[in-house]
């Protein structure tokens, strides 16, 4: 009964929990680790927002065998994600290359920094040559609501 | 204007009553309701029918305007001390707030939709969604969410009055507050949900929709500092104007992202254009209509504090910069898919590794800067003074992070960085709480009595700290092993013994359980036995992955099960992960913060003092 109800449960489960199989992890500690290194920084193409390495579709399981493949035949690092984005285009880079309008994308967080910082001395400058203005005064009901609060 | 008042808390109960309708069908499974039909099932735990209304796009839109008009009786309620007009052009933007997203209800996303003919029972929730960790973490995002829109009402009549004084800076705060506590919440649960749900123990994934909850955070955390100094020093006023308005902003966006699914993602439970249109246009007209009221009567807004470049106010201000552009990285990153695709034909991703790189520099300059702004005096300040009581806490933030990068065997800039900001973060915290006390006898009795608002600010900044220092070290040293193990078998992971047990077949309420029994020990000595599971949800026909973890001050143990091998063995994986809880203890320590902060004195009486009306001479002076 115990093995029948495993089976059963074995038919239903059709998607494989967890990323990376044992059955994937190479020999060389060293090799593996450059390996999950560079499929971290590749994302799943049918996935939302995962890389391969956190993906358990099968294609993510493809492209990391086909990472593995490539760095076992000799590729450095950056042939191997050059390897990748040949064949599946510059979308599979989670971290986008900085080239062409991408600059964008790269510089607007200095930029806005710079421009906030100006903004930001700009004020500090004008504040500390500033003249104290006068103190405000108080409406009469103002002060009325004033002396209630005061008197807690 | 005396209308204001009475209509909001019409507007909150008869949208009370119609959430409690919802609410009624789902816990009596009334499958005549469409929406129960397709996000419930008579088999499930009654927390989960209940948490069920929210778990699907139509109710959480009702959730949301339930906060928006709660949101506005509580102005009504506790507003009694606001000018009059003040508080009814408050009331009347939130209420027009509510009434945009009322539209947005009846008009594409109707809750009560009716079944033709009822069906014999429901298709349940999507499993991932029956957890505690996610059933409440979307009403505190939009607790924070909704809670923004307050400070954006607050901001509109303001703008309207042309007053901007030390009193609105004091009613505006306790809101913005309240968000900000409520957004953190509710982005700690998602974090840890993810973390031990999602089965490799991920706590943050640079997701769109965690950018979304994630941008009004930052914004609303710029906000409350800056609204301190409108409300003690009468300067940076259009900035903090400002600041509420895009806060709000970035809520709508946020919810424009989820509802929409223009940014497709795990959250996206409702893709549909019409939605998302609906959404972009409501934020459009509140966005440009608080962003023109604001270009037009900015300039009537004058500031009044006088400030030297080393003082506390100009700290606040580089802290402002810091959280605002930090907030437009994420922002631009976001969109940037988009962007490039319409504009450029250019398809492409921006992921976690962008983002960690582009916004880590962000938070490691505020650490740094944080414990020798919140110690200067206002107005004029001495940093060499100031710096002083500091030195030693420094030195010693230092040595940690010397330690962490003798210790560690990588060789991760990130982890000894992490270390040295808490460090000096936390004990920057204790140095400036003491430093508060005075001197001579008794400073612990006066450490008690200390205002809750320099408790409450010290527990967070301290809470900040010891987050990043979860982050850094999980980043930093966290320690995986994938491996086939059979029943019985041993294996070893950073100094730690497993051991599986066995593996059963389990049956639960609702779902068909594969369960492992893993034993965990260190040197001999057994600490703990796991179970971690593989359940399988037959009615919407979805597996989900149960990690277990053995859950310590220092380190958690995270073992999953995973499938069954050829050869008879079991794919295991275990991480060994350093000061996991420290992320979500640090989130804890920033709310409770908020929440000390929030019930200062300052507030209290403000609040109060309407109880007791003018029954001047009557009350006998302390």
């Amino acid at each position: 009964m115990k093995r029948l109800i495993l089976s059963l449960v074995l038919c239903l489960l059709w998607a494989p929990v967890g990323a990376v199989q044992p059955d994937e992890v190479l020999d060389d500690p060293r090799l593996e680790e450059r390996a999950r290194e560079i499929s971290g920084g590749l994302r799943c193409l049918v996935c939302r927002n995962e890389s391969i390495d956190d993906s358990n579709a099968e294609l993510a399981r493809d492209m990391r065998l086909l990472v593995r493949e490539r760095l076992l035949a000799g590729d450095s690092d950056d042939e191997v994600i050059q390897f990748i984005v040949d064949r599946y285009g510059e979308y599979v880079l989670l971290q986008p290359k900085a080239t062409g309008a991408n600059l964008v994308l790269w510089l607007a967080g200095p930029l806005m920094l710079l421009v906030g910082a100006g903004i930001g001395w700009s004020y500090l400058r004008r504040r500390s040559q500033a003249e104290e203005a006068p103190k405000d005064v108080l409406s009469q009901q103002e002060a009325d609501r004033l002396r209630e609060i005061m008197k807690d | 204007m005396a209308v204001a008042a009475p209509a909001a808390n019409v507007q909150f109960l008869l949208t009370a009553a119609s959430f409690a309708a919802l609410t009624y069908a789902f816990v009596m499974s009334d499958f005549s309701v469409r929406l129960v039909t397709i996000n419930s099932h008579s088999d499930k735990p009654l927390l989960y029918k209940i948490t069920g209304v929210w778990g699907n796009h139509e109710g959480s839109m009702l959730l949301w305007v339930l906060i928006v008009t709660l949101f506005g009786a509580f102005a009504a309620w506790f507003g009694g001390n606001l000018p009059p007009t003040l508080r009814a052009r408050v009331l009347s933007v939130q209420a027009m707030v509510g009434v945009a997203f009322f539209a947005f209800i009846l008009f594409t996303s109707n809750p009560f939709l009716r079944m033709q003919v009822a069906p014999f029972d429901g298709q349940d929730l999507n499993p991932l969604l029956q957890d505690p960790g996610l059933a409440f973490h979307p009403p505190f995002l939009y607790l924070g969410y909704v809670g923004l829109s307050m400070t954006f009402s607050f901001a509109v009549a303001a703008l309207i009055e042309g007053r901007v004084d030390a009193a609105w800076g004091r009613w505006v705060r306790p809101y913005t507050l309240a968000a900000w506590i409520f957004l953190t919440i509710g982005i700690g649960l998602g974090s840890w949900w993810a973390y031990y749900e999602l089965g490799w123990g991920g706590f943050w994934f640079w997701d769109p929709v965690e950018n979304a909850s994630f941008m009004p955070w930052l914004i609303a955390a710029a906000l409350l500092h800056s609204a301190i100094v409108v409300e003690k020093r009468e300067s940076m006023k259009s900035w903090t104007i400002l600041l509420a308005i895009i806060a709000f902003g970035f809520s709508m966006i946020g919810a424009f992202i989820t509802r929409s699914g223009v940014l497709t993602s795990v959250h996206a439970f409702a893709t549909d254009p019409e939605r998302g249109m609906f959404l972009l246009m409501i934020t459009a007209v509140f966005m440009l209509g608080g962003l023109t009221l604001f270009a037009a009567r900015a300039n009537v807004l004058q500031a009044k504090g006088v400030f030297s470049v080393v003082s506390r106010e100009s700290f606040l201000v580089a802290n402002n910069v810091l959280l605002a552009v930090a907030a437009f990285v994420v922002f631009v990153g976001t969109i940037w898919p988009l962007v490039s695709e319409m504009l450029f034909d250019r398809k492409l991703s921006v992921g976690a590794p962008f983002f960690n790189m582009a916004f880590t520099p962000f938070m490691v300059v505020l650490g740094l800067i944080l414990p020798v702004g919140a110690m200067l005096p206002w107005k004029r300040g001495n940093l060499g003074k100031t710096i002083r009581p500091l030195r030693t806490v420094f030195v010693l933030s230092v040595a940690v992070g010397v330690l962490a990068w003798a210790m560690q065997t990588g060789r991760s800039g990130l982890g000894p960085v992490g270390l040295f900001l808490a460090a000096w973060l936390v004990s920057g915290a204790a140095v400036d709480l003491w430093s508060r006390t005075g001197r001579g006898e008794n400073r612990f009795g006066r450490l008690a009595r200390l205002p809750r608002a320099d408790w409450g600010k010290a527990v967070a900044h301290a809470g900040f700290g010891i987050t990043i220092a979860g982050v850094a070290a999980m980043m930093a040293w966290e320690t995986e092993d994938i491996r086939v193990v059979q029943e019985g078998e041993t294996f070893e992971l950073s100094g730690f013994t497993l051991v599986l047990e066995d593996v059963q077949q389990v049956q639960g309420p609702n779902y068909a359980s594969t369960m492992a029994q893993v034993s965990l020990s260190r040197d001999g000595r057994e600490i703990a036995t796991l179970y971690p599971e593989k359940r399988f949800y037959p009615v919407a026909r979805m597996p989900t992955t149960e990690a277990a973890l053995d859950i310590g001050f220092w380190r958690d143990v995270y073992v999953v099960i995973g499938d069954p091998q050829s050869n008879g063995g079991w794919a295991v994986r275990t991480y060994y992960k350093p000061l996991a809880n420290w992320i979500w203890g640090g989130s804890i320590l920033m709310a409770l913060g908020g929440a000390l902060s929030l019930t200062d004195r300052r507030y209290r009486i403000a609040a109060g003092a309407r109880k007791t009306p003018t029954v001047a001479g009557g009350v006998p002076a302390e």
